[in-house]
């Protein structure tokens, strides 16, 4: 996905002249082509992710159109004050983005997985938040951002999720993307989950389930109609996240079916637990720690339709 | 408790320390074995000669602390432990493996030496300064130490650690500056002005000196006289070179993440022998 995000960014820098790259001394062999053709739009402000922030801020409040880099822990957490007064209180047209969202860093061990990212960011008043579930989604998340009004968060995996969409896919912020259509559950992801999500699909069509797959990219603003539809016309809706199961993309569905007077025990919500992994392992062995495998989503998925009496 | 290791048997672990860190790189798939290697010999001195420690009792009130602010440097250290009988030169093997206790960064509370988990850049100075506080309120001779990176002291936290530590005369403090001019992308002092690194430190009240970070001599000339001055926290700018050892991975910043090849490997161990 960071491939996608400089390639966009590369184009839209060609005729966009106030569009601006900081990042936090990251982004080796990612971000030097920019470096190298846009010298004096580059500013590697150094490991100093707050000082970044609020520079950005202060950049955006004279014109320009900062896009700020970081690894997701230290673009959201280590700065989360410098977001808030600085970026938000002013409406500041700051980009956020950020690599390794969940547990993309792997065997770097916790201080370099993204949890709770998106429960911190959606949290912020002005705050947009995208989630972005492949490179397609990615590049077209980037574009849209820049003409996206505000302050804007983008949480990116790392670097080898595999293309799900066409190369000519509609995006719109705040406007989820139905994968494939279905009758009997929908499956809602959000981020670098879509590929195991478009994975469970699969085997639960071979089990004669009718799938919907929703990529709800943008966790905030919510896609209220396609949402309304879910809630209406499904007996059986999940969220699956690469993120805690507090404060991510559950939480916002939660949240939308309880102010709107949906039934909300259709809803379950499929995250990782309340905890912290301090064992290391790779991507998909700490997913697996989580139940977040595919088939451990398949195996949940049809426990639960079958204590609904759905199948 | 402290036991003399000899200039010649602390050369040694030392190569020993760098054997294990090539490995270790290639076996776990894992950057940063450059940013590893330059700091082996600060380790190797501290943990060999300088620091008051207790393998079997490394929690004790009064034994000497050590943070790795700079936690991607964390093969170097879990080496060293390893080296020094912390634990078993086996466990490296779990390194970056499914279900291991040594990630890519220290996690605290698996492995006997580690007290304090970092990975997050700038954090390490700070829960030192709470430490030597802590400390000095039980009278305790126990003293902490830090190793941070250059990179590191583009964080303001490092600068708040610095002027507090200062404010309370914290000379049970002693930071180590890794200090081998590269970051992540780039030349230290070309991504930032680091320079006068050296007065900054000073300017803000800590008793300083520069190293040569991997002669030994020097490093035990300078560490066996803490604190340097009594009443303010301690200092050492050591000069480092990234990928220290290893003649192909010396002052090239793709060594903060290449990882090295089969042959690499080979090659390194060979030049990585015994005087
Ligand atoms: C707060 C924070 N921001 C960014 C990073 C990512 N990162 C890891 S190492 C590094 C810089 C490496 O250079 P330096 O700090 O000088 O250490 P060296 O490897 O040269 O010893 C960066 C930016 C981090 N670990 N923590």
């Amino acid at each position: 996905m960071r491939n996608a995000f400089i390639q966009k960014l590369m184009e839209l820098a060609e005729h966009e002249r106030d569009l601006i790259l900081l990042t936090g001394d990251l982004g080796f062999k990612v971000l030097d082509k920019f470096r190298d053709k846009y010298p004096k739009r580059f500013f590697n402000i150094g490991v100093a992710e707050a000082n970044m922030a609020s520079i950005a801020a202060g950049l955006a409040l004279e014109g320009k159109r900062p896009f700020m880099y970081s690894i997701a822990t230290f673009a959201t957490m280590r700065c989360y004050e410098q977001i808030r007064n600085d970026i938000c209180f002013h409406k500041a047209n700051v980009k956020i983005v950020s690599v390794g969202g969940g547990y993309s860093y792997g065997p770097n061990g916790p201080s370099h997985h993204a949890l709770t990212d998106i429960a911190i960011m959606r949290a912020l008043p002005e705050m947009t938040v995208i989630s972005p579930g492949d490179p397609i989604e990615a590049a077209c998340a980037t574009q849209a951002a820049y003409h996206y009004p505000g302050p804007v968060y983008i949480r990116l995996g790392r670097s080898n999720e595999p293309v799900i969409h066409p190369k000519d896919l509609k995006f719109e912020v705040g406007k989820g993307i139905i994968v494939q259509e279905g009758e009997d559950i929908a499956l809602i992801s959000t981020g670098n989950m879509l590929e195991t999500v478009v994975s469970v699909s699969k085997s639960l069509s071979s089990l004669g389930l009718s799938v919907r797959v929703v990529s709800l990219h943008t966790v905030k603003p919510l896609d209220e109609q396609l949402l309304k539809d879910c809630f209406t016309n499904f007996p059986a809706i999940f969220t699956i996240e690469e993120h805690s199961i507090i404060g991510g993309l559950g939480s916002a569905l939660l949240e939308f079916a309880v102010q709107n007077d949906f039934n909300h025990s259709k809803l379950k919500c499929i995250a990782v637990p309340d905890h912290t992994i301090h064992e290391t392992g790779s991507h998909d062995y700490l997913k697996k720690i989580c139940g977040l495998s595919p088939e451990q989503i398949v195996e949940r998925i049809q426990k639960t339709m079958k204590e609904l009496h759905l199948c | 408790m402290k036991e003399l290791y000899s200039h010649h048997e602390i050369q040694q672990r030392a190569i020993l320390i760098r054997r294990h860190v090539v490995k270790m790189a290639f076996e776990g798939k894992t950057s940063h074995v450059g940013s590893s290697l330059s700091c082996v010999d600060l380790l190797s001195a501290l943990y060999f000669r300088i620091m008051t420690i207790d393998p079997q009792n490394w929690n004790e009130a009064n034994v000497d602390r050590f943070i790795l602010s700079k936690g991607h440097g964390v093969m170097a250290w879990f080496a060293t432990l390893a080296e020094r009988g912390f634990f078993s030169t086996e466990t490296l093997k779990e390194y970056a493996q499914d279900g291991g206790r040594l990630a890519e960064h220290p996690s605290h509370g698996l492995l006997p030496g580690i007290k304090v988990s970092t990975g997050s850049l700038g954090h390490g100075l700070s829960v030192g300064l709470g430490m030597a506080l802590a400390k000095k309120m039980d009278q305790s001779p126990s003293r902490i130490f830090v190793l941070l990176s250059d990179g590191e002291c583009n964080e303001g936290s490092v600068w708040e650690a610095a002027m507090y530590a200062t404010h309370h005369k914290l000379d049970n403090l002693i930071a180590l500056i890794d200090y081998n001019k590269i970051q992540a992308m780039g030349r230290s002092n070309e991504v930032n002005a680091l320079e006068p690194l050296r007065d900054k430190w000073r300017a803000f009240g800590w008793a300083v000196e520069e190293i040569n970070g991997h002669n030994l001599d020097e490093i035990l000339k300078s560490l066996e006289h803490l604190p340097f001055q009594s009443g303010k926290p301690s200092i050492v700018v050591a000069h480092t070179v990234l990928g220290k050892g290893v003649s192909f991975m010396e002052d090239d910043l793709l060594w903060h993440y290449q990882v090295p090849s089969e042959i690499q490997v080979k090659q390194a161990l060979e030049e990585l022998k015994s005087p």
